[in-house]
């Protein structure tokens, strides 16, 4: 696990790019690379600043206020706010466990959640990429350019987020920054007219989630060396297993296994995640990066999200799902799968899981009907600890005798996934930057690489060739000497004369 | 049983101006809770799947806060435009009417945008003084526009 280009033994000799996208809604990303005088990057960095205010936001609030608020840190994955927040504060209401009612509810909230977000993530943000190439035309790549050249794929996609975000709309009330669940559980049942306008589409959207894995799997077989090698490197795995191992997306413990894929711990409670993580802060960049304790700073760092979670459980509790996770796992040969591409591949097979889970749960009665709230013993503290969209996801508070929050610590997926990005970022600078001339379709490499992991950095979330990104090349002496500028609607331009003035 | 008009407006209630879409609508959804014929539907930005909410429509009002309009509003028959701006989060009525066309292979029912001029935008704050009266003009086209549609199909 090197981390090699991290920093350059002597920065001040060498030219800097900067990739600076503006950010508009999710925070800020950007990429900086040191050059040499023969074009080799030196070194490469991903730099995010996360909101990381927020928690300061919650702090003083009463805590029955914090499930509503915490949706406003994420727009693509309010729902794992929402319900991460929930599961730590059931543990101050005392209701452990929350009712069964409440517990399938919720859970098929965030199943639609997690299948609505991956269905964004791959159809209407990576797939332009997948399909017309990381270089292609730069109107192209986004879901008109899909739905001209793929309507099939394209309306698949759209339908599967909608369906998604029905699920959302009909437990939590409302698709976007809905109110159902509650510290101690839920507020409202799913209505039998829900139900049934839900079961309608369930096997039609669970043969297309099929589909999507099928999709995700020939793009692999159809490009191996890309798929195999693209922002391929070794690393630690961690995610919440169910107590027996299976995969599970809204509760367990904690497993981690190393890079070869042998267990580093297992069975962990995720009310101890203080003993097993913690965060180093690094000069150069706004967020922490977390690491094993028991592993170190160096070799501690772990990925998190859809590629640790297909590999860190023993099975996907639903058959179809799991059938497309062995086929996955061959893919690999028998060693664990490090190539950040297969991240689609498992996002896609999560899909289906997650469409499985939901009939399943649409079936069961308890969602119409029962106890919804539970109480018992208060308590000063709680920790939530869910599996997001992207990765694990941790809410922790602390709630004193007046009812408002004393202390909060989120530690979100983009988060575990920090050195991951970066290494990434540095792999495909190494192959593909290194000694080539800048083009916007290179840059698209670096922005390719991010999104395999994360759209909720404003640098993928308005990517899709509509990212404004600008490099700007000094010389050792910190004069400028190029610059390169790709705007808002995809038009790329070069040269110090031509951007004169640009906005 | 799709209705054959849908209004559609979008915008952030917790965003000063930007609450101009959504105000609209609920303006208009009470004053004409007679009208079976009409879906009203809010949102906080237009986004990808509203495509589907197009489909099999006679006709659809899209009511947005707006900066660039005139005030104290404009309307403009739209059309399908590849603009390039779309997002996770957002893109344009025109590349909207264009995702619609590329899945359906056909144009999209007609659609008029309802831009409301909007002055200010902060977190937390509360729609302004100017952009209410603006909404109250647009309020008045508004009414007017939906009395003909139901008059055209009567």
């Amino acid at each position: 696990m090197t981390q090699s280009l991290e920093t350059a033994a002597h920065p001040e000799r060498l030219r800097r790019v900067a990739i600076d996208p503006v950010s508009r809604v999710e925070g800020h990303g950007k990429v900086t690379l040191l050059l040499d005088a023969q074009g080799n990057v030196r070194q490469a960095r991903l730099h995010i600043v996360e909101f990381r205010g927020f928690e300061k936001f919650i702090e003083g609030r009463p805590y029955w206020e914090v499930p509503v608020m915490v949706q406003r840190l994420c727009g693509i994955c309010p729902v794992s706010h929402h319900l991460a927040a929930s599961k730590a504060l059931d543990r101050v209401v005392g209701a452990m466990p929350v009712t069964p009612s409440a517990d399938k509810i919720r859970r098929l909230m965030h199943y639609g959640q997690v299948m609505q977000s991956n269905a964004l993530h791959f159809f209407h943000l990576s797939s332009p990429d997948l399909l017309f190439g990381f270089d292609s035309e730069v109107n192209r790549r986004n879901i008109v350019g899909v739905a001209a050249a793929h309507p099939d794929i394209a309306k698949k996609g759209v339908l599967l987020r909608k369906y998604g975000q029905e699920v959302i709309r009909a437990t939590a009330g409302k698709r976007v920054h809905g109110t159902g669940s509650v510290p101690g559980g839920m507020n409202k049942h799913v209505s039998a007219a829900d139900r049934e306008l839900l079961l309608r589409d369930a096997r039609q959207m669970t043969d297309w989630a099929q589909d999507a894995v099928d999709i995700a799997r020939t793009l692999h077989a159809q490009n191996p060396a890309l798929y195999d090698h693209f922002g391929a490197f070794p690393s630690n795995m961690l995610s919440l297993v169910r107590a027996d191992g299976a995969l599970d997306l809204y509760d367990g413990v904690i497993r981690a296994r190393d890079a070869g894929g042998a267990i580093l711990f297992d069975g962990a409670s995720d009310q101890g995640y203080l003993d097993l993580i913690e965060e180093e802060v690094k000069p150069w960049s706004y967020m922490k990066f977390p690491f094993l304790k028991s592993l170190g700073r160096e070799h501690g760092w772990y990925r998190v999200g859809p590629l640790a979670r297909l590999q860190n459980c023993d099975f996907i509790p639903s058959p179809r799902a799991e059938a497309a996770r062995r086929e996955f796992l061959d893919w690999g040969q028998g060693r664990p799968i490090h190539a950040s591409l297969a991240y689609h591949w498992a996002r896609m097979i999560e899909v289906l899981h997650c469409m499985e889970v939901i009939t399943g749960l649409l079936d069961d009665p308890d969602i119409l009907s029962g106890e919804l709230m539970a109480t018992g013993p208060r308590r000063r503290s709680g920790i939530g600890v869910i599996e997001a969209p992207r990765g694990t996801l941790i809410h922790h508070y602390e709630v004193g005798d007046n009812d408002l929050v004393t202390m909060c610590n989120l530690i979100v997926s983009t988060t575990h996934n920090n050195q991951a990005m970066n290494e990434a970022v540095r792999s495909v600078a190494r192959e593909y930057i290194d000694g080539h001339e800048l083009t916007e379709g290179l840059l698209n490499h670096i922005e390719v690489a991010i999104r395999a992991y994360d759209p909720c950095l404003s640098c993928a979330t308005h990517a899709l060739g509509k990212m404004p990104l600008e490099l700007e090349l000094l010389d050792a002496d910190g004069r400028l000497i190029d610059r390169a500028r790709k705007s808002g609607e995809g038009v790329f331009a070069r040269g110090l004369h031509a951007l004169e003035g640009g906005a | 049983m799709i209705r054959p008009v849908l209004v559609l407006g979008w915008g952030n209630r917790s965003r000063g101006d930007d609450a101009l879409g959504p105000l609209c609508v609920d303006r208009l959804r009470d004053e004409m809770a007679g009208r079976a014929d009409i879906e009203f539907l809010d949102d906080y930005q237009l986004m990808v799947e509203h495509v589907l909410d197009l489909h099999g429509r006679r006709c659809v009002l899209l009511v947005d806060a707006s900066l660039g309009c005139a005030p104290p509003f404009e309307t403009l028959a739209l059309r399908a435009a590849a603009d390039g701006s779309i997002s996770s989060h957002s893109l344009s009525p025109q590349a909207l009417l264009q995702l619609y066309f590329e899945l359906h292979d056909e144009d999209a029912p007609p659609c008029t945008l309802l831009a409301i001029r909007g002055e200010q935008f902060e977190l937390g704050a509360a729609p302004g003084a100017a952009a209410l009266a603006h909404l109250d003009a647009a309020l008045v086209w508004a009414r007017r526009w939906l009395a003909r549609t139901a008059v055209e199909h009567a």
